[in-house]
């Protein structure tokens, strides 16, 4: 089966997603986790899908994205980068007016997390 | 790995480059940190210009040389 149709609804449908080795609650790498914390530190409301369940997640993703690492992070559907870019845009203040200018002023207002299983 | 072959590929990709720093993290030859400083990155988006490296550095990227890999770019010199 493929994934790329769920991998797919899943970036254009979320405000902010992130894929991620593990789940917010059980990080499985740093690098996942150094981009999750920028998220959160900077009020993001973020979609995580794990892809450690299937390889063939991470291959289909990277075959949209044209990225070849995880973590990878979306911003209404468009590709932010990894977790040195979400890093970088963290310190320049960037981060936050990223997602100012794509979810509008109060995208913080009600910062939630959730998961979804695309296995 | 030695960090040479990064190197090598990035001076290849990037000959241009005014800064060139590639560091291996952990000791173990397979955590790096490249940083590159290039005018030929000018005026490219971050996404863009960290694309440009995982393109120099595909091969040891595909074949798991480089476990893992954090990249620094700066478009002025």
């Amino acid at each position: 089966m493929s994934y790329t149709d769920k991998i797919k609804d899943v970036i254009e449908s979320s405000d902010v997603a992130l894929f991620m080795k593990g789940t917010p609650s059980f990080v499985m790498c740093g690098n996942s986790d150094r981009a999750l914390q920028a998220l959160r530190r900077a009020g993001a409301s973020v979609t995580a899908v794990d892809v450690l369940p299937d390889p063939q997640i991470r291959q289909e993703l990277s075959a949209i994205s044209g990225w070849p690492t995880i973590p990878q992070v979306f911003v209404k559907g468009e590709l932010v980068g990894g977790a040195d870019i979400v890093e970088e845009l963290e310190q320049t203040g960037d981060l936050a007016e990223t997602l100012r200018a794509k979810l509008g002023d109060d995208y913080a207002a009600a910062q939630d997390e959730k998961t979804v299983a695309l296995a | 790995m030695s960090t040479q072959p990064l190197r090598d590929l990035l001076e290849r990709a990037f000959p241009d480059a005014t800064e060139l720093d590639i560091v291996d993290r952990t000791g173990g030859g397979d955590h790096f940190q490249v940083v590159v400083t290039a005018p030929s990155l000018s005026g490219l988006s971050l996404v863009e210009q960290h694309r440009r490296v995982y393109e120099a550095l595909s091969a040891p990227l595909g074949d798991g040389t480089i476990h893992e890999l954090r990249i620094k770019t700066k478009g002025a010199s």
